[in-house]
């Protein structure tokens, strides 16, 4: 099986964000792998070790996306690929990240594609799906479980809270949702291992892409804040008379019963 | 310039889902006087044409075929693409729903087109417009233009208000033959778990518990709650993982993305992948023993104190209020 794995080096959104310039402000801010990107990347770990094969873990980034990599690497990942854009590109939309991993991946022999369902920073879900497009091959998104027999594959995805069980076939690319597994902790000999895997690099002309063939659809015009809500107002007094006040205060101020 | 749009209605059990409702009064903002398509896509849904129309589209183009019973991404995408061969349109929109998300970036891909996902406010008409969306987990907001080819977004439901509905427009209803072929993916089974009643994406008011609930049986006043409101009822990551409640009712970035005009948080801290599904609510009151809980961050009105105390009362003082009303 080769089986190779979207990583999405991303913003860890639990932290403070301080937007000035009209840009999210990265310095100091804690980086980390997409958390749906994680259970992409045991799923892989998972599947390589019952059936054999190779997982490649693929990111499009700067130089600094390589401390994701080696996590990935870590966890027991085999190979890593950084497509460094940083010296070729000023935008990148989804429609360019597809499009990168598309050329990338195009003459590779893949059996399974994973990806997460959506990136926490971007928040789009497009990547996965588009990829799966350029490539011909089919996928299947939000999948909480997954078998692989042959080339046959058994999958239960999460639709709204439903859950949709479905057939289909390799090649396939499949994007990850909570409750697929619990990824593992990168252990210490996986770290020390994690050292010596190879890792490529690659610039978008090792890939033969044109800067004119990743020219954005889409641009961002501004980065803004939610308007800052006024305090909320956390009542005080006996229990029921706070009761009162509030369903008073929803009735009468904020006017929503 | 006026633009000619695409809407995907979609169709849940008979019935269009309210979202693309809101997915017409989104594109009638972006057509700035061009024309609104509907399409439906299903093995019968030319049924529920005229309600797209009620609702501003102008007229509406169904593609119906035994395959298209169960959506399969293959199945609508030959089905869509071939509308889109014959009306070749400069905009579509679809809403931000299992079905949306799913779909929307295999066509923008055969389109070699931007999306925009997951818009929860347009500013502006036509050429000019700029499309809003949450990033970085609901914390921030980014405003997007689309800068070459077809202008293509996705809407998140509840949060563009629908036009208002006209049984008296008419508009014209036609079908298309497709053929649908190939599908690679076989459904075996849809496990319906959500509940009946309101759909919690789309509910006006919602009740959601977390692990403070700490019990199946400690759902039951919140469910009374959310009755007395004409709500639904909603959870935490960690009341679903406690086996309180189904997964279906789960709200946060794993699970639904609601925008109701109020929200009541009970038994919930606040995890930021929580907040990402809920903290565009018009209305948030939070109910916590703890007083440093984080939920109290984002509420406009909060109490402190035992959920199994508050809520019940909160039960008695809207059934009085909605006697004297
Ligand atoms: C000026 C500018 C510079 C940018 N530079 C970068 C950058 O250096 N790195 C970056 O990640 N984003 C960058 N972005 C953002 C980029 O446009 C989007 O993050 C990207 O298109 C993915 O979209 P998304 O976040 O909606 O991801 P989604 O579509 O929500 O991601 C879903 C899944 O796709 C896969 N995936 C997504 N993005 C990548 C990726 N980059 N590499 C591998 N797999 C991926 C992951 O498995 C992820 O879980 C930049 C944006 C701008 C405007
Ligand atoms: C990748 C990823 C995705 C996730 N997605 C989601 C998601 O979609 N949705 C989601 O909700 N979470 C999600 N989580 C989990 C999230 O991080 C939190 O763990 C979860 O939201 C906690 O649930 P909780 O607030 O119910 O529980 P807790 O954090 O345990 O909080 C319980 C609260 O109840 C209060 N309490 C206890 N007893 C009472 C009482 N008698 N009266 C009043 N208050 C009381 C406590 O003070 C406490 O604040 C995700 C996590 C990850 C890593």
């Amino acid at each position: 099986m080769n089986i190779y794995v979207l990583v999405k080096r991303t913003f860890d959104t639990e932290e403070k964000i301080v937007v000035s310039g009209g840009k999210i402000q990265e310095d100091g801010a804690e980086f980390i792998i997409n958390p749906y990107d994680e259970y992409a990347i045991e799923e892989a770990i998972q599947k390589r070790d019952a059936l054999g094969g190779k997982v490649t873990v693929v990111t499009i980034g700067g130089e600094d996306a390589e401390k994701q990599l080696r996590t990935a690497l870590a966890m027991g990942a085999d190979e890593a690929v950084l497509i460094n854009t940083e010296d070729d590109l000023d935008e990148l939309d989804q429609y360019s990240s597809a499009y990168i991993l598309a050329e990338y991946l195009k003459d590779k022999e893949v059996d399974l594609i994973l990806a997460g369902n959506v990136a926490i920073d971007g928040g789009s879900g497009q990547v996965g799906p588009r990829l799966a497009d350029l490539l011909g091959i089919n996928y299947v998104t939000t999948i909480t479980s997954l078998e692989i027999d042959g080339t046959n594959v058994k999958i239960v995805r999460d639709i709204e809270g439903d859950s949709e069980v479905l057939e289909t076939t390799l090649p396939l690319l499949v994007t990850a949702q909570q409750g697929l597994n619990e990824p593992r902790y990168p252990s210490l000999p996986g770290i020390m291992k994690a050292k010596k895997k190879p890792l490529e690099e690659l610039e978008l002309d090792d890939l033969d892409i044109d800067e004119d063939d990743v020219e954005v659809k889409v641009e961002t015009v501004e980065i803004y804040l939610p308007p800052q809500k006024a305090a909320g107002r956390v009542l005080d007094g006996e229990l029921q008379a706070q009761v009162k006040e509030l369903v008073n205060l929803l009735h009468t101020e904020a006017k929503v019963i | 310039m006026s633009k000619k749009v695409l809407v995907l209605g979609e169709v849940r059990e008979g019935s269009l889902r309210n979202v693309s409702f809101e997915a017409i009064a989104a594109a009638k903002q972006i057509a700035d006087g061009g024309e609104i398509v509907g399409v439906l896509i299903g093995d019968a849904v030319a049924g529920v044409a005229n309600e797209l129309v009620a609702y501003g589209a102008d007229r509406v183009v169904t593609v119906e075929h035994p395959h298209l019973k169960s959506y399969t991404s293959d199945g609508y995408s030959q089905a869509f693409m071939a509308v889109v061969g014959e009306e070749s349109p400069e905009a579509i929109v679809f809403g931000h729903t299992a079905l949306g998300k799913d779909l929307s970036p295999k066509i923008a891909s055969k389109l070699q087109s931007g999306l925009v996902s997951d818009v929860t406010e347009i500013e502006g008409a036509g050429d000019s417009a700029l499309f809003i969306r949450p990033i970085y987990s609901g914390k921030a907001f980014e405003k997007v233009k689309v800068k070459d080819g077809i202008v293509f977004v996705t809407i998140r439901p509840n949060n563009i208000a629908p036009l208002t509905k006209d049984e008296s427009r008419s508009g014209g209803v036609s079908s298309l033959a497709v053929d649908i072929t190939n599908l690679r993916t076989i459904i075996k089974e849809v496990v319906r778990k959500s509940a009946e009643g309101v759909d919690l994406s789309e509910a006006k008011v919602v009740v959601a518990g977390g692990r403070g609930v700490k019990s199946e049986e400690g759902f039951e006043p919140l469910k009374e709650l959310a009755n007395v409101l004409g709500g639904a009822v909603g959870a935490s990551r960690g009341a679903c993982d406690a086996e309180y409640c189904d997964y279906s009712l789960q709200i946060g970035q794993t699970g639904k993305v609601v925008t109701p005009d109020l929200y009541i948080a009970a038994g919930i801290s606040g995890a930021i992948q929580h907040l990402a599904g809920m903290s565009n609510s018009k209305v948030i009151v939070a109910i916590n023993k703890d007083p440093e809980a984080n939920i109290f961050k984002v509420a406009d009105y909060g109490i402190v104190g035992d959920l199994f105390e508050v809520v019940p009362m909160l039960i008695e003082e809207f059934k009085a209020l909605k006697a004297n009303a």
